[in-house]
């Protein structure tokens, strides 16, 4: 009895260790792999960062290293509180200027008219976000029939395909000042549901990204298993059925790689269009930032540019996990 | 945004506030604006000065008007969106009305209620050019460059160049802008030639026979252009010449105060139909800019620091404080550190600044003649017949006596509108002497030794 447990103790004793000391390296080195060595590049880049910026000098000072830029998203967020106070005022001198206006003219029905002081950063960020995701959804819209269209016929496909690809390497910008003169002759209404510039940073996002959907949804569904046509044959579906129940699962993975590649598109498009066109939103923030030429406005272009990065990286992020959610491929990743 | 609003409206509607009642500002013979939502579209200059003001100190929402003021990428693209009407109104070259009636560049009817300053610009050389001008240039018994400096001091550079065969590239921010005319006077004034149009041949580049080549650059980007060395030096409006002081790229040689005392600069311009159809809001927004420019040079120029702070915003100039204040407060820094009294640098209503005179259109006009932006003659009439379409003092008296009326403002700081017909006196205060007269625009024309005459044509 002794000797056993003697002997089991020693096994335990030998064993359990190793099982743990197995797990807490399985753990350091996960931890190793996902917070350690990112937070060290992250480190070293803002040293690195820190230092470049000390040695660039520009004509409006020095280049803005993190801690002046830190700064400034700081000083962003005060304008961004003192906008919404100064906001409050303004519908307040509203109503009471409507009340006045009532007594005197009974017939006079008050209307509230929206705040017009300036967009704060964060309401930029809102309008860029809004402007993005309205002008992709447009795209998809446009480019997922489209695309399954082309995939499922070969004629369609040969017919379409030059324009697609004269179409698709146009440069974003190029777009923009047509988009603008067409958008300016025909939404021509003296009261507006949306503003004219939404409209043009919308269309223009619309046709940069709508490429690489079309083709990726075209290959994908073109590239079908062919006994999944064929049992679609077999079965005799019609031809929505055929789509819905084959075409669409099937070519799923493609369709969604073809998304997430336009949302990135989109992001980068829409930001260049924003401020080559000055219509509201991140890249106007950082033109009329680069004009005024102040103190501060190289740190500030810097926020807005670590913001406009890490919003593309979250949309990026939110289309992979939106491609894992619905699609059996799970092997889809980074 | 217009997809914001709905939810704005509802904040607002939250945000019931206890009424009570404020003594009006508005008159009971003047109308409720016809259109109370407006947008106005500015360059980040500091002659924008008079629209912030109007909205900062309330006085465009005591008209009962709600505005949004939008900074503009560069002039083409603000006349282009007054036209289209994504623009209600905007801060103008004075050219640019004129051009737009007469129909240079973009035909359209706009016209203007409202001169918003005299002064304001200045034009620039890099410091590699300064350096080679100041040898030209007389010195005081400080050592300081006597001021002002005339383009004789430029010529023999300019001649280096050519002979170099390099072009001496100059910039200026809008072919009818009045940096345009000013440059080109300023150069013409000592021997050097900005070159022709001849918008007949199709040629709008204003480069036939130059020595100077002059190009279009929005005012913002001057100084960074300067920097790169696209250019050599530059006509613009504050702050963009004190900002290459700072910035230590360049060198203000002389100002347009310099060049021609108290000359007209921008206006304020809107469509002759937005005119038409909303002629209450029309002189509404009228007395709102002519209150702000009152408030700009109220008690000697008193509140200078206050607008200062407000332009520096970076929805307005955005320009750091020190830089805006250098010439609006009074002062030009020309060479660093070489700061003068410059009292009158930035007029905004001193002198009947906000008057459209017809003779300040006119005298734009004879410049494009001068230039051959006006390819052919026009009898003096003609120059008077487009200035009265495009400048309304009829607009502005109305405004001025409504708040003459409310006691906003009194008589003697009006001209007397009964009078009144729409002529400065002759002006004599010109860098090169000439005297103008706007009743005798040929006869003005006929003065400058460089530049068309009577007959000639390209």
């Amino acid at each position: 009895m002794n000797t056993t447990t003697v002997n089991a103790e020693k096994i335990s004793g030998f064993k359990l260790p190793q099982l743990s000391e197995l797990l807490t390296g399985a753990l350091v080195s996960s931890a190793i792999r996902l917070v350690a060595l990112p937070l060290a590049g992250i480190l070293a880049f803002l040293l690195l960062w820190s230092i470049t910026a000390q040695n660039i000098d520009t004509s409006l000072g020095k280049f803005p290293g993190p801690a002046a830029v830190m700064e400034q998203f700081n000083a962003l967020y005060d304008e961004h509180q003192r906008s919404r106070e100064k906001e409050q005022a303004f519908y307040e001198r509203q109503e009471k200027r409507n009340a006045e206006r009532v007594a005197k003219d009974p017939s006079y029905e008050p209307r509230i008219r929206a705040y017009t002081g300036k967009e704060t950063f964060l309401d930029q960020i809102i309008t860029s976000l809004v402007t993005v995701m309205s002008g992709f959804l447009l795209a998809v819209a446009i480019a997922i029939p489209l695309g399954i269209a082309i995939g499922l016929s070969k004629p369609l496909n040969n017919a379409i395909n030059p324009i697609i690809q004269v179409f698709k390497p146009v440069s974003p910008l190029a777009w923009l000042p047509l988009v603008t003169m067409v958008v300016s002759a025909l939404y021509a209404t003296p009261d507006p549901v949306v503003a004219k510039s939404f409209l043009v940073s919308l269309i223009t996002v619309t046709l940069c990204c709508l490429w690489p959907m079309v083709i990726n949804t075209a290959v994908g569904v073109a590239g079908i298993d062919k006994d999944l046509v064929n049992v679609s044959k077999v079965l005799r579906l019609p031809a929505l059925r055929h789509v819905q129940k084959i075409v669409l699962p099937a070519s799923v993975p493609m369709i969604f790689t073809g998304m997430r590649l336009s949302l990135g598109v989109a992001w980068m498009v829409l930001i260049a269009a924003e401020m080559l066109a000055q219509n509201p939103g991140l890249g106007k923030f950082v033109w009329d930032e680069f004009q005024n030429g102040s103190s501060n406005s190289l740190a500030r272009i810097m926020a807005a540019v670590l913001v406009i990065g890490v919003i593309g990286f979250l949309l990026d992020r939110g289309m992979l996990t939106l491609q894992k959610l619905v699609s059996w491929d799970k092997s889809a990743n980074q | 945004m217009s997809w914001k609003k709905p939810v704005k409206t509802l904040a607002a509607s939250l945000a019931l506030a206890v009424g009570f009642t404020i003594t009006p500002a508005s008159g009971k013979e003047l109308g409720y604006p016809e259109k109370e939502e407006l947008t106005f579209g500015f360059i980040k200059l500091t002659d924008m000065a008079p629209i912030a003001i109007a909205y900062e100190k309330g006085f465009f929402e005591d008209e009962g008007l709600y505005v949004t003021i939008e900074a503009q990428a560069n002039w083409k693209v603000l006349l282009d969106g007054v036209i289209d009407g994504r623009l209600d109104g905007a801060h103008m070259l004075a050219g640019q009305p004129i051009a737009a009636t007469m129909g240079f560049g973009t035909k359209a009817d706009i016209i203007t209620p409202f001169s918003m300053d005299l002064n304001g610009n200045g034009i620039t050389v890099s410091n590699a050019i300064w350096e080679e001008m100041k040898p030209n240039i007389p010195k005081m018994e400080d050592g300081r460059p006597v001021h002002p400096i005339k383009a004789d001091a430029l010529k023999p550079v300019v001649e280096k160049y050519k002979a170099d065969g390099k072009p001496f590239n100059m910039g200026m921010v809008f072919p009818v802008s009045t940096h345009n005319y000013e440059l080109r006077y300023w150069l013409a004034a000592g021997g050097i030639h900005p070159g022709f149009y001849a918008p007949h041949k199709g040629d709008t580049s204003g480069q036939i026979d130059a020595d100077a080549l002059l190009s279009v650059t929005p005012p913002p980007q001057m100084p960074a252009t300067l920097e790169a060395g696209t250019i050599y030096g530059y006509c613009v409006g504050e702050p963009w010449n004190q900002q290459a002081v700072f910035k230590d790229i360049g060198v203000p040689v002389v100002t347009d105060y310099e060049i021609w005392k108290d000359n007209p600069e921008k206006v304020f311009g809107i469509t002759r139909e937005f005119a038409e159809k909303y002629p209450n809001t029309t002189v509404r927004v009228t007395r709102a800019l002519i209150r702000a420019a009152m408030w700009l040079d109220e008690n000697n120029n008193a509140n200078r620091p206050e607008a200062v702070k407000i332009l520096s915003q970076s929805n307005y100039v955005g320009a750091d404080y020190d830089v805006i204040a250098n010439s609006m407060t009074g002062t030009f820094e020309y060479e660093k550190g070489d700061k003068r009294e410059v009292p009158d640098f930035n007029v905004f209503f001193r002198y009947n600044a906000t008057y459209p005179y017809y003779s300040d259109a006119i005298w734009y006009l004879t410049q494009m003649r001068r230039w051959g932006q006006i390819s052919e003659d026009k009898p003096d009439q003609w120059y008077k017949d487009l200035a009265a379409k495009v400048y309304r003092p009829d607009i502005y008296a109305a405004a001025a006596k409504s708040l003459i009326e409310e006691e906003l403002a009194t008589a003697d700081q009006f001209p007397d509108f009964e009078t009144e017909d729409g002529f400065r006196n002759p002006q004599t205060h010109f860098i090169d002497g000439i005297v103008y007269n706007g009743q005798k625009p040929n006869e003005y024309i006929e003065k400058f030794a460089i530049g068309l005459k009577s007959g000639q044509k390209l």
